[in-house]
């Protein structure tokens, strides 16, 4: 072209371009386009990692300090009374945040850690081992989770260790599934073809050319994994099966005072008392499904619309 | 052979393999329990041949696989074997066959999943087609946002708060689900209301969502585009070109949420004390009674498998494409 000037290069444009946004500037730009409930979810979580991280400054009493009246009823001592053994409930409940997202948080990452690494080595290598694979979570996927992690714990009793295990070992599946199929668009791309006639190394591949691509997908099913299996340990602790006392955790508290509900008409807030933990559980998956939801739309222009 | 039958033989086929291959996982599920548990159920004070007894009763002197024959003949015969409860040192031996612990249980379960059904799937589909024929509109939001809600819920707070609104505030359902045989079928109903629509509740949001991303897939297709190009009126594109398309998916979705009310009766059965399978698996689990545990981890699995065969099944026989193969 006649007007381009000499030394002018594509990259010297967009780089121009590109410099004018900090990734701050990025960020709040990326919040003022999110939807009020989005911003709500993140409001939400910010609270939640606050609460976890901070439990000790927060909670007015120890985590299993046990009080002379069991029951007692919502007061300034005792903002939402005390339960059936006499422990603050308030207390437990601010623990409680730290325990069951901590705990629901490993399991998380141990899943992804099993699932999309072995999602990533199935896509690459289509052989054998794929097949292997592929078909071995097919039948772990027969079964639904609860129950077969209900038998699990039976075979191996319920400590907090085999819980994070054997969920995460069960959820790791849809992982694999998710990393296998979005890995698998990726890895027929030319530019990783091009990348291993280079001589680029598995690792190379990995990292830098099939993982940004997958990025997007892997950390929207991050949070709705995370809302699993959260769901999922508080169900087990809400049977009895889960996170065992006296560790603080929501699901147990919940069955622990289920029995004040029949008070309601008496004492509005006794019957409230097990619906708190059981409304905190929900509030974060609310949360965490919100943002997931926005961050899909944003992502990925395929979803729906 | 028509390409459609070849189809369903090798889906059914991949079924019964799935079958064999989760009940040899469930059974050697008791091969991992530690220590010897012959023993332990006993309790110190057996004696050595009580144990030796018990030992022999539960064929830990054969090898695995002609256990494993034995148990799975038992099985196909509805002989699932003997609890381990009600065993105790002496010898005396009050234990009951998990068959009978299970089949009245069984009936109890599959009566609130049916009922769940019946109420959620119409609900459901009413609500995921419209929202996906106004998508985008303030209706479509709203009713995305709110089943966002339910979904995120975990069981046990709906069945919470629909019992302090209904049981406890007002009474007019009761809070327990007591339900036995010789219960008339309208008092069982209503005795079985809470519990109905706790589980619906939680359905209805799932498969509305998915019903509305099915419909909306199939109306970007290029078939409707073109139809809506050349003036076909909306209610003909609806009928003539979506609807039979629309079936594979409507029933996939309908399976798959039956699939999960299999597994979120467990939760609910406990809330409302209903004597079914799920609550006697988690009474199961708490004692370590194994032969229970694997004859409901059986059941469970077994329908949850057959719910999807029978989808893929459906799915494959109400496929247009299929159906008239070139």
């Amino acid at each position: 072209m006649s007007n381009s000037k000499p030394g002018y290069t594509a990259t010297s444009e967009v780089s121009r371009v590109r410099a004018k946004r900090t990734l701050w500037e990025n960020i709040i730009r990326g919040l003022r386009s999110a939807p009020p409930t989005a911003l709500f979810g993140m409001l939400v979580i910010t609270a939640y990692v606050v609460i976890a991280l901070f439990a000790p400054l927060i909670a007015p009493y120890g985590e299993s300090e046990v009080f002379p009246i069991p029951y007692a009823p919502w007061s300034d001592e005792f903002l939402f009374g005390t339960d059936q053994l006499g422990r603050d409930v308030f207390t437990r409940l601010v623990y409680g945040a730290r325990n069951t997202i901590g705990i629901a948080i490993m399991t998380t990452i141990l899943a992804f850690t099993i699932g999309g690494g072995l999602g990533l080595v199935a896509a690459i290598n289509q052989k054998w081992l794929d097949q292997f694979l592929s078909r071995f979570v097919d039948v772990l996927m027969a079964i639904p989770s609860l129950i077969f992690a209900l038998m699990l714990l039976s075979i191996f009793g319920s400590s907090i260790l085999n819980i994070i295990l054997i969920i995460a070992v069960l959820d790791s599946t849809r992982v694999f599934r998710l990393t296998r199929a979005v890995a698998l668009n990726v890895v027929v791309m030319d530019y990783v073809e091009a990348a291993r006639l280079r001589g680029e190394k598995l690792g190379w591949i990995i990292r830098r050319e099939i993982l940004p691509n997958i990025m997007p997908t892997l950390v929207a099913e991050f949070g709705l994994r995370f809302s699993f299996v959260f769901l999922t340990i508080a169900a087990l602790s809400f049977l009895g099966l889960g996170i065992q006392p006296p560790t603080a955790d929501w699901g147990s508290m919940v069955r622990e005072n289920a029995g004040l509900i029949q008070f309601a008409e008496y004492d509005i807030t006794a019957a409230l008392t097990p619906l708190l933990p059981a409304g905190a559980i929900a509030l974060l998956t609310v949360a965490v499904n919100f943002v997931v939801d926005w961050f899909l739309h944003k992502t990925s222009g395929l979803r729906d619309e | 052979m028509h390409p459609i039958l070849r189809t369903i033989l090798q889906r059914l086929g991949l079924g019964i393999v799935t079958l064999f291959v989760v009940s040899v996982i469930i059974f050697s599920s008791i091969q991992f329990l530690p220590g010897d548990f012959a023993q332990a159920i006993l309790g110190q004070a057996a004696l050595e041949e009580t144990v030796a007894a018990f030992r022999k009763e539960l064929g830990l002197d054969l090898p695995a696989w002609q256990r494993y024959l034995q148990w799975i003949g038992g099985v196909v015969q509805g002989d699932f074997g003997t609890s381990f409860s009600g065993r105790d040192a002496s010898g005396v031996d009050r234990s009951r066959a998990v068959v009978d612990l299970i089949a009245p249980r069984l009936e109890n379960t599959l009566f609130l999943a049916l009922m769940a059904a019946i109420i959620s799937v119409p609900i459901a589909l009413i609500l995921g087609v419209t929202a996906a024929l106004y998508r985008n509109s303030i209706y479509d939001r709203t009713v995305n946002s709110l089943t966002l809600i339910s979904i995120s819920m975990p069981e046990f707070f709906v069945a919470y708060i629909l019992i302090l609104f209904f049981a406890s505030l007002n009474k007019v359902f009761p809070t327990l689900a007591n339900i036995s045989p010789d219960v008339e079928l309208g008092e069982r109903i209503y005795r079985t209301a809470l519990p109905a629509m706790t589980l619906t509740l939680v359905i209805v949001a799932h498969m509305m969502r998915m019903t509305r991303a099915a419909i909306i897939n199939l109306l970007a297709s290029p078939y409707i585009e073109m139809a809506e190009l050349k003036g076909v009126s909306r209610a003909t594109i609806i009928l003539r070109h979506a609807l039979p398309n629309a079936w594979a998916p409507i029933v996939n979705v309908i399976a798959f949420n039956l699939a999960y009310l299999v597994v979120g009766v467990v939760v609910v059965e406990v809330v409302f004390v209903y004597p079914g399978v799920g609550q006697l698996m988690v009474d199961a689990v708490t004692t370590r009674d194994m032969p229970v545990v694997q004859g409901c981890a059986l059941i469970f699995a077994a329908t949850y498998i057959l719910l999807n065969l029978s989808a893929d099944i459906v799915s494959i026989i109400s496929n247009p494409r299929l159906l008239h193969p070139r």
